[in-house]
């Protein structure tokens, strides 16, 4: 009997099909390692950009017990970062480009963040629905095919409810509040909504690369599976809040089992995703700022480190 | 990678008394205290750590995937290494 000999990007191919994780060693497709470096990356650069929106209310939190919940959040925001960049190095991109690539404006980052955080309530809606949205991401990715990255996503994943239940519980406090506290979380809900739709990104029909990213399992749902698994766990969430969701088109429908829901205002979306949303110089501006004026902060430990290394090698 | 540019550290860490340290990711730092530090800040916010090793990434020295069939292969015919290529009559216990 003949037998078939495989390419190597059929082995490679077999291996995913299998199950079987591709470790940073391992042979793999240019194409692979590239995507999986720019979504990884992107993926760091939302966790670094996402503080800056919670930042903004750290010293404003109404309660020392808030304050501390936030800093613990945005701290394991910039942890995220960190475990994510640290994935994307395996593969041979260097940190440096990485973060230069964000200051450029070459690389992206998840849009969401180009929304201003205008009220309290909004912290509540930024743990409940945008960090809701990004667990229905991330908890498929902790089987995604990349050793690396799977494993940083199992540790975001196991850190990133505890972000949701706060925002949960900010919400709750205030509906169960004055009405006017009621009326400020209910506002945020009409801002957050959308915006929170659109970070699953853009329609299936109009996202090429879904199908080579399934195949690689580096995606395991596409974008309108997620969104609408998304809505249909959220709606019943805001009924309990006793919060309206802003789209008059929901509506339950029993033969989907599941909601019908409104379409996203996409000129919005790409408008952002070009870089002209609200608040897109004011992030990049914070981040750029934060970069450069840590840079003798990097150069004086990496001088304090030689000078170190050189006086115990003289004893 | 640039000057300036931090070297990269692998972190292990042992989780309880009486455990292995096991790897679990790696970061930049100037030196291996800060990278100790920066490890505990980064891998041990809630409790996940007892005790902490770094060593630079630069120092590793791994095997080569690549070479993984040949590599392992003596170990493949030698069944006679597990206690179930043996058989033990039903009547003795203990074994």
């Amino acid at each position: 009997m003949e037998t078939l000999e495989l390419t190597q990007e059929e082995q490679f191919q077999a291996r995913i099909d299998a199950d079987i994780r591709i470790e940073p060693k391992d042979w793999m497709p240019d194409a692979y390692r590239k995507t999986l470096i720019r979504q990884i990356s992107q993926h760091a650069h939302s966790e670094l950009v996402g503080m800056l929106p919670e930042g903004n209310w750290i010293t404003r939190a109404p309660s020392l017990k808030r304050k501390s919940i936030l800093l613990a959040k945005v701290q394991d925001e910039a942890g995220h970062g960190l475990y994510l960049y640290s994935a994307a190095e395996t593969l041979g991109a260097s940190r440096d480009q990485m973060l230069a690539d964000l200051h450029s404006g070459k690389a992206k980052y998840s849009s969401i963040f180009n929304y201003p955080t205008l009220s309290w309530a909004d912290m509540g809606c930024v743990g409940w629905l945008v960090d809701g949205a990004a667990i229905l991401n991330q908890v498929p990715l902790c089987r995604t095919s990349y050793g690396p990255y799977a494993r940083a996503m199992v540790r975001v994943c196991k850190e990133e409810s505890f972000h949701q239940r706060q925002g949960f519980e900010i919400m709750q406090t205030l509906c169960e509040g004055a009405p006017v506290q009621k009326e400020m979380a209910q506002e945020a809900l009409n801002r957050w909504w959308w915006p929170t739709l659109m970070m699953f990104g853009p329609k299936d029909a109009d996202s090429p690369n879904t199908a080579q990213s399934m195949n690689w399992r580096i995606k395991r749902f596409t974008n309108d599976e997620l969104r609408q698994k998304f809505v249909d766990m959220m709606v019943p969430q805001a009924e309990f809040l006793g919060l309206t969701v802003p789209d008059p088109a929901v509506k339950w429908n029993a033969d989907k089992n599941g909601y019908d829901f409104g379409d996203v205002d996409w000129e919005e979306f790409w408008n952002v995703v070009k870089g002209n949303g609200l608040c897109n110089q004011e992030r990049l501006g914070a981040r750029v700022k934060a970069h450069e004026e840590g840079a003798w902060v990097r150069e004086a430990a990496l001088a304090h480190a030689a000078k170190r290394k050189q006086r115990a090698s003289e004893v | 990678m640039n000057q300036s540019e931090w070297p990269l550290w692998e972190v292990f860490i042992r989780s309880k008394q009486g455990l292995d340290h096991k790897h679990v990711g790696s970061l930049h730092a100037a030196d291996a205290e800060m990278a100790i530090q920066n490890a505990r800040d980064v891998y041990t916010r809630r409790l996940e750590g007892v005790s902490i090793w770094v060593v630079e990434s630069s120092h590793v020295h791994a095997s080569n995937p690549d070479d993984a069939a040949a590599f392992y292969e003596p170990a493949n015919d030698k069944i006679y290494r597990h206690p179930t290529f043996y058989q033990v009559p039903d009547s003795i216990k203990h074994m």
